[in-house]
């Protein structure tokens, strides 16, 4: 059975293309048959990012229609063979992705795949709310800021609530949390919420926190995640991301505040 | 030792209310209501260890299920209940009663906890986003986080051992208690009861309110943040005060 993984976050352009890209590529990178599927019907971005729009023929919504097969809709990752690709459609009308629809799809995926990566869009309408509808796990992606936070935990609540999970009565999602675009020097001049500020909000367990950084830019103009980026620090953070999440136990990075947070969390005791 | 051997009557009759709880059954499928029974119980062992109750046949004959009551009293008693009284039994279901011998139509309805069981009723479960009613048992427990924009209702009180998130809202007829930081609304007494309280380790609320009177963030601003307080009600005065041991 594949474990399908929701990357969303409420509030738009806090980095969840940039994540599910990172994400997928990584967990594919490390051996496990993944598939990325974008669901920002109408703003679609996923395949600029993993570089794969020029192959694009059909969609996900070709699919839902019957008018493609999720075989020539899935986009072959020209990095790794192990990761495709299900974009959605630009020109499509958002309606024709329906519950019926993405939960066929999802099943058939995951006879195949290990991880299904779902790319939530902005906000908390239909596409965010299918995204996360069938998740065993969320990515929640916040930024250090008042408003990504509030709308992180406006996600939680739904996930907790909205999801088939919580229709079904089993065990809840896992929900993580993925700090991005975090600036040491902007948090300590006051400018940014402080990692403390935000668990102190949201208390989730921390994935990762993701520095902002310029390489981010790079590798999506380039068209390839920026994981591979194997230099760059917020190719580091999701590669450390990947591997927590598969369970592997790396120390926490990018934070640069060696008094103040990590000592209270996990030292002094 | 002899009738009235005692200055004291050895037997006499005294009216005395009790409050008792009713389980009203809206099934005939024994297996199922055996299972949310024990569901139920599991919620608060302690509470219903041993308790008498009244089992309520309003909702099932109303669906004109037909329910063996002899069988229903077997599978509550297996749960660990006494059963003390039938209500709205029909007049074979009372005729039943009166073979087991429990009485017919007992306990006045006002005062009474509710437990009902049916299909849709299944137990607390997660807070749904928009509303979230336990109708079923005085004391709401939250243990996970409130977050925004979900809302929770208690028929009685309402404990939440997490946070409870701004833009979240939590009411209670009764009182509330918040062990993590409040910061969305809270109102207690919703149904009218200017004796309820709300108490909380860290105030920093949007909104609290007991029996309707309220005070927003802006007049509980220089309340005291990260201590025990408890808020309750002095000739129509929201007070908040720490909570002195
Ligand atoms: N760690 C980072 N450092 C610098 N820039 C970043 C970082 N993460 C994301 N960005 C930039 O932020 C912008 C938004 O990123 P992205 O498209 O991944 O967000 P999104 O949440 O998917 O947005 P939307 O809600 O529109 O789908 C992009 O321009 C991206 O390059
Ligand atoms: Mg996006």
């Amino acid at each position: 059975m594949a474990r399908i993984i929701v990357v969303t976050s409420g509030k738009g352009g806090v980095g969840k293309t940039t994540t599910s890209a990172a994400i997928s590529m990584g967990l594919a990178k490390k051996g496990h048959k993944t598939v990325v599927i974008d669901f920002d019907v109408g703003l679609r971005n996923l395949d600029l990012i993993m570089g794969c729009e020029r192959r694009v023929v059909y969609d996900i919504i070709n699919v839902i229609n019957g008018e493609a097969s999720l075989n020539q809709a899935l986009i072959r990752d020209k990095n790794c063979n192990l990761l495709s690709i299900l974009p959605a459609s630009q020109t499509r009308n958002k309606d024709a992705l329906t519950q019926e629809g993405v939960g066929k799809i999802l099943e058939e995926l995951s006879k195949d795949f290990k991880y299904i990566v779902c790319d939530s869009p902005a906000g908390i309408e239909q596409g965010a709310h299918l995204a996360m509808y069938f998740a065993d796990d969320a990515f929640i992606v916040t930024n250090p800021e008042v408003s990504s936070v509030r709308d992180s935990d406006r996600i939680l609540g739904l996930l907790s609530s909205k999801s088939r999970r919580a229709e079904r009565n089993e065990e809840p999602i896992k929900e993580f949390l993925l700090l991005s675009r975090y600036s040491p020097e902007r948090v300590k001049s006051g400018e940014m919420l402080s990692l403390d500020d935000v668990q102190e909000i949201l208390s989730l367990h921390l994935l990762g926190v993701i520095p902002e950084s310029k390489s981010v830019l790079t590798a999506s103009n380039s068209g390839t995640p920026v994981i591979l980026d194997e230099k760059s620090d917020a190719g580091q953070a999701y590669s450390d991301i990947v591997a927590r999440y598969l369970g592997e136990n790396r120390p926490h990075r990018f934070i640069d505040d060696k008094t103040g947070f990590f000592r209270k969390l996990f030292g002094g005791k | 030792m002899t009738i009235n051997s005692h200055s004291f009557p050895a037997v006499e009759f005294k009216s005395s209310s009790f409050s008792v709880p009713v389980l009203s059954l809206a099934s005939n499928d024994l297996v199922l209501i055996e299972q949310l029974l024990n569901e139920k119980i599991k919620l608060a062992p302690e509470f219903f260890k041993n308790s008498p109750v009244v089992i309520d046949l309003h909702e099932v004959n109303k669906k004109q299920f037909v329910l063996d009551f002899k069988d229903a009293v077997m599978v509550v008693r297996k749960a660990g209940l006494f059963v003390i009284g039938i209500r709205s039994g029909n007049e074979f279901q009372q005729s039943q009663a009166i073979e087991l011998g429990i009485p017919v139509n007992t306990a006045p309805t006002s005062e009474i906890k509710e437990i009902k069981i049916d299909s849709k009723n299944k137990q607390i479960k997660a807070p749904d986003d928009s509303e979230f009613i336990a109708s079923d048992s005085t004391t709401v427990m939250i243990t996970k986080p409130i977050r925004s924009g979900q809302r929770i209702y208690s028929h009685g009180d309402l404990i939440v051992l997490a946070q409870v998130g701004a833009g979240a809202e939590i009411l209670a007829e009764g009182n509330i208690h918040v062990y993590g930081s409040l910061r969305g609304r809270a109102l207690a007494g919703v149904q009218g009861n200017t004796e309820a309280r709300i108490f909380c380790s860290d105030l920093q609320a949007e909104l609290i309110s007991i029996a309707g009177n309220y005070k927003i963030s802006d007049d509980i601003q220089g309340a005291i943040s990260n201590t025990p307080i408890q808020i309750y009600l002095q000739k129509n005065t929201l007070i908040i005060k720490p909570i002195v041991y």
